[in-house]
């Protein structure tokens, strides 16, 4: 029963978001805190240091922790007001349940839990143990990633776990596997320093990686060059060397035209490619098969200008090459990453000062989430749940039987799919709000709408929440001791600084009692507090890719952070992978891929002629369920808009600050145009950090990368209407 | 090495409002701030440029104020209005040539940035210049500016034949010494475009 109990607009009154703009009891009434904790901020996956100021188990304001290594004290304005979330007028108290025609009201936690419990276990019974899912986020720590992992496996028993991290790194971390063999970050951001040129390919670096903008400038300030590949001019592509203004899809053409002026050239390092890498021979060739003057076509970048970042990377003595969403948020984003790392490859700039490569994370613990937890195909360690060695150590650590751990399920789409489907008819989620995004949201709302049971655990009633027959009070990050791993690679600690408020529980004491009731306590009993879940974490990574054994609480407080892989207790972390060489593939080498373009799922035609890209703004975080709901930061961008250029929009009609329509083949947006010379004439860019009627991800396209199932948010076509004022 | 100073490079300033954001959160100020981010000329371009009071030697604001309200440290730091003098006439809103002060009708005063007196006189950085991520504000000794910027540093400024002198510096393409604004000599898009037009 997972329809709305009253119109959305009831919830909406009732649970926000409401906007907080001061701090608890007002700023006139603020008075001096009782301790600084130090912590990190919870958006984005930088994970700035940051002092919370706390004051009788309220969180009160922030005091910039410059000691920090990463971030010396900067913060983005995110960072900056994320204390505002503490003491929210919406914040949940209590457990509740949907009363049809009511809404939700307060039940006891028994009750709740009680319900929830006996739920799944029916449509267990009824259906098998997969038609139960659970999807999960990585703005949850280690421990909680961790614990969800083993959650769904041991106590639901579902292969169905899945995360929001698949609509982030995926592409990333599948290229990385393929490429090196290990997903992560080859290089701490030291690296970025002493690079000569710096490419970024696909990323809004100034508004989604604000900090990582002053590793970039202080290159720049030795001199280093900066290319941007983006079909935007981005605050950093402003003012860059050069910027090449790709077609949306098109991103691995240009990638191959710079390879093969790069050959044409003899900008390649063949003794390093002879001795440390396979797979050349088949990438060359097929770079070469495609002409230079068909790569400027598909990309809409000007020959002279590929044939120019071309020479600029390939002559560079250190490099350091960043991607993110822009390059991975398509049906061939594995295909644009491998792209990229072909470049860095071919040059053999990697594992040595000033050379690296990295794709930007973009959720908190974007990078340490995928490695423990709830990825569908993943154990802990970045191991592989159908490889039988790693599921035969890790159903040790756990200490079930080897068959007993479930096989590999399906992703996050995927599951939405099998929900739509009838396949899967009850959901628990924590710390992922779906339906705002996920693409196709009209498919999404009424895939929920036919869930049997969905339980729901968050701080604020989110709109996929909103969908549920119990919600759980869960906890806020600085609500809970724990670790996370930023975009570096280095794992950090996640302090408490207050109690969950009311009858609002912490999520690991939540999956704690479930699992109890689910009858698998003895599974999870010796957790009591989250470093005895990380110490277990420690052992069951122990040997994978992503190896934390010598990782120690006392260690990352005392070191501000350790880099994994850490194998042993007396190991220094590693900031910088591959110094010898040595990849984690089964050879030994760094793997080429031959990436030849192809078309994206949908390419403009006669009846939606224009191009449709989304991304963020620097105001907001993944679906808003916290930022939308604080004051000073939605003040800075209220709604989302429709970037357009002035040759489009004089075409259609379309006026600055005019509202216009938006319609895809999924369904429509009406959203004021903001008429700009900043994007390609072809195409328009809508921020998607909003539901309902302004959701862009009404209009966005569910097809999925067919090895990372990365959704295609970066392109789908639209038509595109001025919309009159009503008279 | 020497004392810190305040330098504002509008040219990496990512239009992120960090330092807008972190400015309200002053406990002397509680939740206004003196800060406002000016972005330039969306249509063209993403250009944003931070705005903090410039701390002028002889301030204008200061020179028109009929309360004499507005007062200038030992050290330079030019201060908010005094609440029992000022009258909220917004002289010094209309008298300052970077368009600084602002006019708070809520209080009946006019506040400004006085430079985190509370931080930087305990040997804290400003508040802005600590959270800006491309430290497009940066509080930082002459040194540290020369050894790391490629820019040049200055602090003078001629308003239509008028020349400023101020504590805060702007980094500006080398070579430049001071900044010089003639509105008759202001180039405008609108005139760029008459002039295409003719052509």
């Amino acid at each position: 029963m997972a329809k709305l109990p009253v119109p959305v607009e009831k919830l909406t009154a009732q649970f926000g978001p409401t906007l907080n703009y001061s701090p608890v009891g007002g700023w006139q009434n603020r008075s001096e805190p009782e301790k600084l904790v130090k912590t990190h901020c919870c958006f984005c996956g930088q994970q700035c240091g940051i002092q919370l100021k706390v004051r009788g188990n309220r969180v009160i304001g922030f005091e910039p922790w410059e000691e920090f290594p990463f971030n010396r004290g900067k913060l983005c304005p995110k960072g900056v007001k994320r204390y505002l979330q503490d003491n929210h007028p919406d914040r949940l108290l209590a457990p509740m349940k949907r009363v049809e025609g009511t809404g939700f009201v307060p039940v006891s936690w028994d009750e709740a839990l009680d319900t929830t419990v006996r739920e799944l276990q029916r449509v267990q019974a009824q259906f098998g143990r997969d038609a139960v899912a659970m999807l999960s986020g990585v703005s949850l720590t280690n421990e909680k990633s961790y614990l969800v992992g083993k959650f769904a496996r041991v106590a639901l028993q579902t292969k169905e776990l899945d995360y929001n991290g698949r609509l982030c790194m995926v592409s990333a971390g599948t290229g990385n596997k393929k490429a090196f063999g290990i997903d992560r970050a080859a290089n701490s951001w030291a690296d970025i320093l002493e690079a000569k040129v710096i490419l970024c390919a696909g990323t809004n670096v100034a508004e989604c990686s604000p900090i990582t903008t002053d590793y970039i400038w202080r290159a720049r300030d030795r001199g280093a060059k900066l290319i941007m590949i983006d079909p935007r001019v981005t605050p950093m592509a402003r003012t860059c060397d050069l910027h090449l203004p790709v077609r949306p899809g098109a991103d691995s053409a240009l990638l191959v035209g710079m390879l093969r002026v790069m050959i044409e050239q003899n900008l390649v390092d063949l003794a390093f490619i002879d001795k440390y890498t396979s797979g050349w021979e088949e990438t060359r060739d097929s770079a070469l098969a495609m002409p230079l003057e068909e790569a400027s076509r598909i990309s809409g970048v000007r020959v002279e200008d590929i044939v120019k970042a071309a020479t600029m990377w390939g002559e560079a003595p250190t490099s350091f090459l960043l991607h993110a969403r822009g390059i991975e948020h398509h049906t061939k984003g594995v295909d644009n990453v491998l792209a990229c790392i072909n470049l860095v490859l071919a040059t053999g700039r990697l594992g040595r000062p000033g050379c690296g490569y990295a794709t930007i994370t973009g959720q908190g613990n974007g990078q340490g989430g995928r490695e423990h937890g709830h990825k569908c195909d993943q154990l802990p360690g970045n191991r592989d749940i159908e490889n039988p060695q790693h599921r035969e150590y890790i159903a040790h650590v756990w200490g079930i039987p080897e068959e007993e751990l479930p096989r590999k399920g399906h992703s996050a789409q995927e599951i939405m799919n099998l929900i739509h489907e009838g396949q899967i008819k009850a959901l628990v989620s924590i710390c992922f709000n779906p339906l705002v995004s996920l693409p196709d949201s009209n498919f999404t709302r009424e895939a929920l709408s036919r869930l049997e049971h969905y339980t729901a655990i968050d701080f604020f009633l989110n709109e996929t929440a909103h969908h549920a027959d119990i919600v759980l009070a869960g906890s806020l990050h600085e609500e809970e001791e724990g670790t996370s791993t930023s975009a570096e690679g280095r794992v950090i600690r996640i302090r408490k600084a207050v109690d969950p408020p009311g009858d609002a529980r912490t999520d690991t004491s939540i999956l704690l009692e479930m699992a109890r009731r689910l009858g698998r306590g003895k599974y999870f009993d010796h957790f009591t507090d989250s470093e005895a879940i990380f110490n277990e974490l420690r052992v069951a990574s122990k040997g994978g890719t992503a190896d934390y054994y010598g990782i120690t609480y006392e260690r990352i407080e005392n070191e501000m952070g350790v880099f994994w892989p850490c194998p042993e207790i007396g190991h220094p972390g590693t900031p910088r992978l591959f110094e010898t060489l040595k990849f984690h593939t089964p050879d030994g080498k760094a793997h080429f891929h031959p990436t030849p373009y192809r078309p994206s799922a949908e390419e403009p035609d006669e009846e939606y002629p224009v191009i449709l890209t989304t991304g963020r703004v620097v105001s907001q975080y993944l679906s808003g369920t916290q930022t939308r709901r604080i004051g000073g930061l939605v003040d800075m961008c209220p709604e989302p808009y429709v970037e357009i250029h002035p040759t489009l929009a004089q075409r259609y009609g379309i006026r600055d600050g005019a509202m216009m329509r938006v319609e895809s083949r999924r369904g429509a947006v009406v959203l004021k145009a903001k008429v700009v010379t900043t994007i390609r004439p072809d195409t328009i860019f809508i921020p998607y950090h909003w539901p309902g009627d302004l959701a862009a991800n009404n209009l966005t396209n569910r097809a999925l990368d067919p090895l990372s199932k990365i959704p295609e948010f970066k392109k789908s076509v639209v038509r595109i209407a001025p919309v009159e004022p009503a008279s | 090495m020497s004392e810190r100073q305040f330098y504002i490079d509008p040219s990496r300033c990512i239009g992120c409002n960090a330092c807008v954001a972190a400015c309200a959160e002053c406990d002397t100020h509680r939740g206004v701030s003196m800060i406002h981010l000016e972005t330039i000329q969306r249509g063209d371009s993403v250009q944003t440029a931070p705005v903090i009071c410039m701390h002028c030697d002889e301030p204008a604001c200061a020179a028109v104020c009929p309360a004499d309200a507005i007062k200038r440290t030992p050290d330079g730091v030019v201060q908010s209005s005094l609440k029992p003098r000022c009258i909220g006439c917004t002289n010094c809103v209309f008298a300052c040539p970077f368009g600084v002060p602002k006019y708070d009708a809520a209080i009946d005063q006019m506040m400004k940035c006085d430079m985190c007196y509370d931080r930087t006189s305990i040997g804290k950085k400003p508040m802005c210049a600590t959270v800006c991520p491309s430290r497009a504000l940066m509080y930082g000794t002459p040194e540290e500016i020369a050894a790391q910027r490629h820019g040049t540093p200055i602090n003078e400024f001629i308003f239509g034949g008028r020349t400023i002198r101020t504590k805060v510096n702007l980094m500006v393409p080398q070579g430049t010494k001071r900044l010089e604004v003639n509105p008759g000599t202001m180039i405008r898009k609108s005139d760029l475009l008459n002039q295409a037009r003719v052509r």
